[in-house]
């Protein structure tokens, strides 16, 4: 049995009414989303629908309207470093700091662990080591960021979130950029962090069928408004996909290779 | 566990930068010393300097006049305007995530320059002591905040270099608006050259009194902050994800470089490029944490400053040369350079 259909599991995030404008252009408008404890929620939608700016936004990061709760809290009431404590955002674009160490940029993680003029426990050590270890990057922990791969790259960026030691994690398109082997490795861990330490994920993501195959739920964003919301049963078909992207699509489903989201299109060489 | 706590490669090269920096910071502080037109031999000067300033046996009480009255509070102003000036480099640099910042470059160092000639050209005479260094502070934040102003509204803000060509523009202003008020009370005109081309040569402890407690201030709170100077390396988004409030930190940052700024420019004028020269050779060192930067570039911008002023008032002796051609003339080609880097960075 999934998670999300599981009898009396709390509600991690709750979205009412919530509305984005940047310069006066909505970008996002009344999102409702429910997202259980433990679930993992996609966020879909061509590109331009707004699904960063929701993200953003849920993160308390951009000026909004409407209602963002964790775990029944307001995101104002948490304040900012407690709602630090609860959200891990994973941008889609980390910015890279020049000259840090993999273990250095970690550290930034435990930023809304510490007082303002603190410095690190060993606790916090613990907490940046554990979170290098389980991405796979403890060996990288003093080679220089700019000396990693793509892939080594998005996991460092995953274990700083990790160090968080938050109960949410935002990812936004956490495999861009990265070869077939890496997105699936990534999409991996993610998903045994969520099994492992009951993690609530909410991701973006361009590839329908990854997407199909990680996340229990799926919230389909066009011009800024959720226009279908359900599981990949009820959201990921061809025609929802041709209405809202404009892409013709076949979604297979057999019994060896399992569900995809196959392209109709091209001059099929 | 954790390298930090092992003490691995990374920690030792910070463990080997603050050694040298500290062997570097001694050497500097004797070569000050010793150098000179009246020659005290070195002997003479460590024997002078752990008695405490008591004139040890065969020296003379002019030998020990010149080293506690002339040389030694030159030493102490030059390490604290080389410390203020690498300090508030490295700290301009973070908090406006921009490799080019520098108090001289962001218009800090010509804002405290005009500052301080409103000062002495226009405020009353008796108070220059209070008057200079409140100017000059007043004059440092004006510069950066419209050099940051410029920078963002006008030129988009986003490249490396607008703000720094913000900065040159406001910086060619107010070094044209002081330039006026200087010749228009011509009165004063000397009075502020003199401070303008450097006012070490005439340095005392007075100098050392005015300086002093504005850069401990400002040092303080720039150290003290240094572990959060890391977070803003990632960009205000997600240092705010993170729990940041970036621009509070950012307000206090500027406010405390530019209050190292100002006191630098009160008691030495106009020095360029050590807040450059000295954040970017300690990160070649130890790499790009503040933690290690900023307490490392206070140490090498002591040093260095001391011996580019050593440098200064010996090469051309009698005479001496302004600290800031020493420091452009090194800084300039080292600026390019940094550009050129950051270019092929980005």
């Amino acid at each position: 049995m999934r998670l999300d259909e599981r009898a009396g599991v709390a509600t991690a995030l709750e979205v009412r009414d919530l509305s984005v404008e940047l310069g006066r252009r909505p970008i996002v408008s009344d999102v409702r989303m429910d997202v259980p404890e433990g679930g993992w929620v996609c966020v879909i939608g061509p590109n331009g629908a707004g699904k960063t700016t929701l993200v953003q936004a849920i993160a308390g990061l951009l000026p909004r309207s409407g209602s963002v709760r964790l775990w029944g809290r307001s995101i104002e009431e948490l304040g900012r470093r407690e709602r630090a404590r609860t959200i891990a955002l994973v941008p889609q674009l980390p910015v890279i700091p020049e000259g840090f160490t993999v273990e250095q940029y970690a550290l930034l993680g435990r930023t809304p662990h510490l007082g303002l003029l603190a410095s690190e426990g060993p606790r916090d050590l613990e907490a940046v080591a554990a979170a290098l270890e389980r991405l796979d990057l403890g060996w990288a922990a003093t080679r220089r960021l700019d000396t990693l791969s793509g892939g080594e790259l998005r996991r460092a960026v995953i274990a700083r979130a990790l160090a968080q030691e938050a109960s949410l994690l935002l990812l936004d398109e956490p495999t861009t950029g990265l070869d077939i082997a890496q997105q699936l490795r990534v999409l991996e861990l993610v998903e045994e962090l969520r099994r492992a330490d009951g993690l609530t994920v909410i991701s973006t993501m361009h590839d329908l069928t990854l997407a199909g195959r990680f996340a229990h739920r799926f919230s389909l964003l066009s011009g800024g408004r959720v226009v279908a919301e359900g599981t990949r049963a009820e959201v990921l078909l061809p025609h929802v996909i041709a209405e809202h992207y404009g892409a013709r699509v076949g979604v297979i489903d057999d019994g060896t290779l399992g569900w995809a989201v196959v392209p109709l299109s091209g001059p099929e060489r | 566990m954790s390298s930090l706590v092992r003490g691995e490669r990374r920690l030792s090269a910070r463990a080997r930068a603050t050694v040298l920096g500290v062997a570097v910071l001694i050497v500097a502080v004797l070569v000050g010393l010793l150098v000179g037109p009246v020659r005290i031999g070195a002997a003479n000067v460590l024997r002078w300097l752990f008695s405490f300033g008591d004139p040890p046996q065969g020296m003379s009480e002019q030998q020990a006049l010149i080293l506690a009255d002339l040389r030694l509070p030159r030493v102490i102003v030059a390490g604290l305007v080389g410390a203020s000036l690498a300090a508030s480099g490295a700290a301009y640099q973070a908090v406006f995530r921009n490799p080019l910042a520098d108090p001289y470059l962001l218009g800090a160092a010509a804002g405290a320059g005009l500052g301080a000639t409103i000062a002495v050209a226009y405020g009353p005479s008796g108070a220059l002591e209070l008057t200079v260094p409140v100017a000059a502070f007043v004059g440092a934040l004006v510069g950066v905040g419209l050099a940051y102003g410029l920078g963002r509204s006008t030129l988009g803000g986003r490249s490396t270099t607008s703000l720094v060509l913000a900065g040159v523009a406001v910086a060619s202003f107010l070094t044209a608006v002081q330039t006026f008020l200087q010749q228009q009370r011509s009165e004063t005109l000397r009075q502020v050259y003199t401070w303008i081309l450097g006012r070490l040569g005439t340095t005392g402890w007075d100098d050392v009194r005015l300086a002093l407690p504005s850069v401990v201030l400002a040092l303080a709170t720039m150290l003290s902050v240094r572990r959060l100077l890391d977070v803003i390396e990632v960009g205000d988004l997600e240092a705010r994800s993170l729990g940041l409030h970036v621009a509070r930190l950012r307000l206090v940052v500027v406010i405390a470089a530019s209050l190292a700024t100002a006191a630098a420019v009160a008691v030495a004028g106009l020095i360029g490029f050590v807040g450059l020269i000295i954040p970017h050779t300690v990160r070649l060192m130890v790499g790009g944490s503040y933690r290690s930067v900023l307490p490392l570039s206070v140490l090498f911008g002591a040093s260095f400053l001391i011996l580019v002023d050593t440098l200064a008032r010996t090469v051309v002796a009698p005479a001496e040369i302004p600290i800031g051609v020493i420091t452009a003339f090194v800084g300039a080609p080292f600026f390019i350079a940094v550009l050129r880097r950051n270019r092929r960075a980005a």
